[in-house]
């Protein structure tokens, strides 16, 4: 079937959507959720197994404390309650990747709920309001064989590996995102992308969408503006980085959009997106696997997280990354331009570390946003990747206020610490770069040049101080660039004055 | 030659605790022990057939293997446990590695788990030989051991019974004299009952007593893993060497065990005096065999005569346990036996034609569960669906309160409860297999422990009247009161043992092996 | 409580993967239904003001340290499967024909 969609301007002329955001964060703790196997990615297939996460018959899970403490640091992190009692549930469905036909899960007592996170969309912030953060396990991984694709659809049979079969997982779900239909996809985009730093901030997971360490579910309805009843939503699954994100609701946004024009009804089902083109297409899950059949899981106990606890673990919360970005931006006195690109490079940390070792904000980013970003870009690799530390930036910027060097000299020094040649200051004499500071070297070649150009020097002494500039320039020649042109100026003036 | 039969037969008529003193005394040898069991199983056991048929499986090779090592350890003056080389049957409900584990079930034939259970681990720590896995219901439901898929056990007492259930084959094992020791789970009674209509002793401890990390689950919130044995102090010292806490078990109670030993001996010095016991109103009447009622009032008043003061408790709740019980257990057994769903281990039926994973699966699970299982799953099923959860699953946990309350009033009153541990003697092989209802009524006296966690014992408290077959005195103490059981158990057992002149089975018939 | 139709368990054991036939929708409805029946009596006994029971021992906050143990080796892990593949358990095709 062909789906009609609507342009974006018509939808959001017509439309008001509904966003959810249902967020899978695999966790970084050394052991599965459940059990004692580790969690490390990509080892050899079902060797880190044990009976618990193989369900083998008899074996019992034993909860992870220190995915508890994830748990409820993520919790505070999102402005959350604490249960102060919860426990977990066991949501049932057979699947081939799930070894015990159930997984365990919290389901009407999540250990965390009645949150919030603030998200800034080109300057104007929209608050998302966090319903639960609840603590479950990963699945293991199936590997389709035969059929024309490699997918799950017309394969001859599956393999399965029980790896990641018991990881934890923490899902973050959000009450409706109720926000102008023209700004959805970037606030879903942005909300995805803010809540990814706050957990890598938190160093509780390794955040990578692309490896499905964070795995997005976006959920989608529209209703007719100023309609008093949400419409009937999609679900759109694992929907794996920021663009796709945005791609994602947008897409949604327009189909549904070509449903509804045409007077008929969206379908309540799940949806998997595709990146290749940017389009959904229906999951077709079974009808019954709606009837989950919770039930409080027997071989555990509640937890119950005492407040001494709850407020020991909201003290080792970081900054709020959004709340540090506005600090940083007052304390600096940067523009909002200059902030967003010092963020888009991915230079906050870099410049923040380069201040915190003596530079200028103003310095520090000037380095890192073009030499250093230039370099990086060359090599093809991340600026935080290259083999210059903010310490050594922050050294050469100092030799550069001594007057030791210029900022020409410096960016030689930048080729020397790339190439692994030493220190700054081992760079500089090897490489000869220090700024002449012999003053009776400079005055001769001053004293030269304005015997070799009278004409110019007669203008000078006539006020056209502007042409300075001239004799500058010759000068600098004559020393090989290696004069301070500050202190070149003021000689040639003293001695035409 | 007979002096060696007759070594043998006088070895398998001794208790755990006569052949543990034998043992330590040099008076005889793990193997030779081991061997004589392993030869009556071989006399006795038959198959689905006929014979006794307890053992699902027999390890004679790995039973001798382990005997010859306690023997090793014992000659080098480093025995690790009292029990050392004694050997233990283990019900087929409880993983062991490298040993088949079935649970009585074709969807599970042939599987060797790859590890032990905790009760296991500890048994083979402390060097117990393991003659083999005993029969069971299949997943452990059932009151009779019919519904194993491997053929039922049969009574010691009359082979045209049943032996209870569902560890029937561990009680028979016993019973029969195949086995000194055996370990059995009990989840409604399956420990108790058994030992009711066998004439042997069992106990289920109390909840998070005993580790059930590697007991294939049934009900999770009411199994227990416990004893089964022939005298109260040979179930003291089983239930001392299995309890305790266990990091793998997260309903584990970490508090220290033991005592019951001492209880043990202490109890069968028959003094009672100061003891309170209270008398279950609502566990007799209707249905309850008369000589069941008359034995348990014979023990009631040996229970006065020894110093005991008998007061009449009510506990009105009691008569809805059998329903919370019959919601309860569906609901966690449907979800548990979900992953026997031929993927990962166990039968696997392929249909014809090019069938999906759930088609296998639907098959699978058609052609390896009995009708048993699958009526408890179905039941389960629907009491945790949506729509229905409150009125079912959530309601019966709300009694399961009320019912615990019933416990907690009546303890504030009396030391222990007692009751007949089964309402009848062992009935006839397929009385009852196609009316659930009625056998689900056998567990009516030994449901409620369960259900509240408290620990309970079954002691033999004679022949009824009428047809000569064993009844027992089931005794409830308050949860982590497990060494009452054992004063309370061994006075009682001391008493009725002086008062027969021997223990009971020394009245069964004597075996002479399948016909 | 209602009766369950046979339609009603037919979903039932759909829900719970078991492939009933006819003879066995036939045997089983009304055991359950008589099972039923008898645990109906439940409902009512015990007031909104009666806490559910899960756990008949109440025990809170048992958790084990985040220290890796040893796994099965594959080996094990795959000793007990019908069939494998690449170190792999070799399962059907996920989605059935209705698909």
């Amino acid at each position: 079937m062909t789906e009609t969609l609507v342009p974006f301007d018509e939808v959001i002329a017509k439309y008001d959507p509904a966003l959810g955001l249902e967020v899978h964060v695999e966790l970084n703790t050394n052991t599965k959720m459940f059990c004692g196997c580790p969690t490390v990615f990509g080892g050899e297939p079902n060797t880190q197994v044990c009976p618990t996460c193989l369900g083998l018959p008899g074996a019992m899970p034993v909860v992870n404390a220190k995915a508890v403490e994830s748990a409820i640091r993520i919790g505070l992190a999102l402005n959350c309650s604490i249960a102060e009692w919860c426990r977990f549930a066991r949501k049932n469905y057979f699947y081939p990747d799930m070894p015990k036909n159930f997984q365990t899960s919290q389901y009407d007592e999540p250990i965390a709920f009645d949150g919030w996170l603030d998200v800034e969309v080109e300057g104007e912030t929209f608050r998302v309001e966090i319903e639960r953060a609840h603590m479950e396990e990963d699945t293991g991984k199936s590997t389709h064989v035969g059929g024309a694709t490699g997918r799950i659809h017309g394969a001859d049979y599956s393999l399965v590996d029980y790896n990641r079969a018991g990881i934890p997982l923490i899902e973050i779900v959000t009450r409706p995102i109720l926000v102008p239909a023209e700004k959805a996809p970037a606030v879903a985009r942005a909300y995805v992308g803010q809540l990814r730093d706050l957990i890598l901030a938190l160093g509780v997971s390794d955040a990578r969408m692309d490896q499905g360490s964070i795995r997005a579910d976006v959920n989608l309805s529209l209703a007719p503006k100023g309609a008093d009843k949400l419409g009937t939503r999609s679900e759109t699954k694992n929907v794996n980085s920021l663009r796709s994100v945005e791609r994602a609701v947008r897409f949604e946004m327009s189909r549904h959009a070509g449903i509804l024009d045409a007077g008929g009804a969206v379908l309540q089902e799940t949806r998997h997106f595709h990146e290749d083109t940017g389009t959904t297409s229906s999951g077709r899950e079974k009808s019954d696997a709606e009837d989950y059949r919770y039930f409080p899981e027997p071989d555990l106990v509640p937890v119950a997280p005492s407040r001494e606890w709850v407020e020991e673990l909201r003290g080792t919360l970081p900054e709020n990354p959004t709340q540090k970005r506005a600090r940083l931006q007052e304390e600096w006195g940067f523009s909002d331009l200059e902030m967003r690109d010092t963020v888009g490079a991915g230079a906050l940390d870099l410049v923040e570390q380069t201040v915190a070792a003596g530079a200028a904000p103003q310095a520090a980013r000037k380095w890192w946003l073009t030499e250093l970003a230039r370099r990086a870009n060359d090599a093809g690799v991340e600026l935080g990747d290259l083999a210059v530390t903010p310490a050594q930036v922050a050294e050469v910027q100092s030799l550069v206020d001594a007057k030791t060097i210029n900022d020409k000299l410096a960016r030689q020094v930048f080729d020397g610490l790339l190439a692994g040649e030493g220190t700054p200051a081992e760079i500089i004499a090897a490489r000869g770069l220090a700024v002449v500071s012999d003053e009776g070297a400079l005055s001769a070649a001053v004293d030269k040049a304005i015997a070799e150009n009278p004409d110019i020097a007669d203008k000078i002494r006539d006020g056209k101080v502007a042409a300075a500039g001239a004799l500058i320039g010759a000068i600098m020649k004559e020393m090989r660039g290696q004069a301070d042109a500050g202190r070149v100026r003021e000689l040639i003036l003293e001695k035409l004055s | 030659m007979s002096e060696r039969t007759n070594n043998s037969a006088e070895l398998i008529k001794k208790t755990a605790a006569e052949l543990a003193d034998a043992l330590a005394a040099g008076e005889t040898t793990s193997v030779e022990v081991t061997q004589a069991h392993l030869d009556r199983i071989t006399a006795v056991d038959g198959g689905p057939e006929s014979g006794v048929h307890a053992f699902l499986h027999v390890d004679a090779e790995g039973a001798l293997a382990q005997a010859a090592e306690s023997d090793a350890r014992r000659a080098a003056g480093q025995a690790r446990h009292l029990l050392d080389g004694v050997p233990i049957a283990v019900k087929d409900v409880l993983a062991t590695q490298g040993l088949p584990t079935t649970c009585g079930s074709k969807i599970l034939e042939g599987w060797i788990p790859p590890y032990d259970a905790t009760v296991v681990r500890k048994i083979k720590d402390a060097g117990l030989p393991i003659l083999g896995k005993t029969n069971m219901d299949e997943f452990a439901m059932g009151s009779s051991t019919e519904h194993s898929a491997y053929g039922p056990t049969r009574n010691p007492w009359d082979q045209t019974r049943i032996p209870g259930g569902s560890g029937g084959g561990s009680a028979a094992a016993v019973a029969a004299f195949e086995a000194p020791l055996a370990l059995g789970t009990d989840t409604g009674g399956s420990i108790r009952q058994p030992g009711a209509v066998t004439g042997t002793v069992g106990v289920k401890p109390t909840y998070g007593g005993v580790s059930r990390y590697g007991l294939v689950a049934l009900a999770n919130s009411l199994d227990q893993v416990g004893p089964v044995t022939r005298t109260v102090l040979d179930s003291a010292l089983l239930h001392e060497l299995i309890g305790g806490h266990d990091p793998l078990d997260s309903t584990s109670v970490d508090e220290p065990v033991g005592g019951y030993v001492a209880a043990a001996r202490a109890g069968a010095q028959g003094d009672l005096t100061g003891l309170r016991v209270g008398v279950i109103q609502e566990l007799a009447g209707d249905g309850w065999q008369q000589g069941v009622m008359d034995r348990f009032a014979e023990s009631v008043g040996l229970l006065k005569e020894m110093g005991a003061e008998i007061v009449e408790i009510s506990c009105p709740t009691f008569v809805h346990a059998m329903a919370a019980y019959y919601l309860i257990l569906p609901a966690e057994c449907s979800s548990n036996l979900a992953k026997f769903d031929a993927m990962r281990y166990g039968l696997r039926v392929v249909p014809e034609g090019d069938p999906s994973a759930e088609a296998v699966m639907k098959a699978s699970r058609d052609a390896g569960f009995g009708d048993e299982v699958k009526r408890r799953i179905m039941i389960g099923t629907y009491a945790l669906s949506s729509g229905y959860y409150d009125a079912y699953y959530g309601q019966a946990q709300k009694v399961r309160t009320l019912i615990s309350r019933d416990f907690a009033a009546a303890f504030a009153e009396v030391d222990v409860l007692v009751s007949p541990t089964a309402p009848t003697t062992a009935f006839p092989l397929g009385d009852k297999l196609d009316d659930p209802l009625a056998m689900y009524l056998q567990d009516l006296a030994t449901i409620p422990a369960n259900l509240a966690g408290v620990p309970g014992i079954s002691v033999p408290a004679g022949l009824a009247a009428e047809d000569g077959l064993p009844v027992g005195l089931q005794v409830l103490a308050p949860a982590l009161g497990d060494e009452r059981l054992y004063r309370v158990g061994a006075a009682v057992e001391a008493a009725l043992t002086s008062r027969w002149g021997g223990p009971i089975l020394a009245q069964a018939p004597t075996l002479e092996g399948p016909r | 409580m209602s009766q369950l139709t046979r339609d009603e368990v037919a979903h039932l054991a759909d829900l719970a993967r078991i492939d009933l036939d006819d003879a066995e929708l036939d045997h089983l409805a009304p055991q359950l239904n008589v099972i039923l029946e008898a645990v109906a009596s439940i409902s009512g006994v015990a007031g909104d003001d009666v806490p559910p029971t899960s756990h008949p021992i109440p025990l809170t906050n048992v958790f084990r340290e985040d220290v890796v143990r040893p796994c099965l080796t594959a080996e094990q892990a795959l000793s007990g499967a019908p069939e494998a593949e690449d170190q792999r358990f070799r399962v059907p095709r996920i989605l059935g024909d209705e698909q």
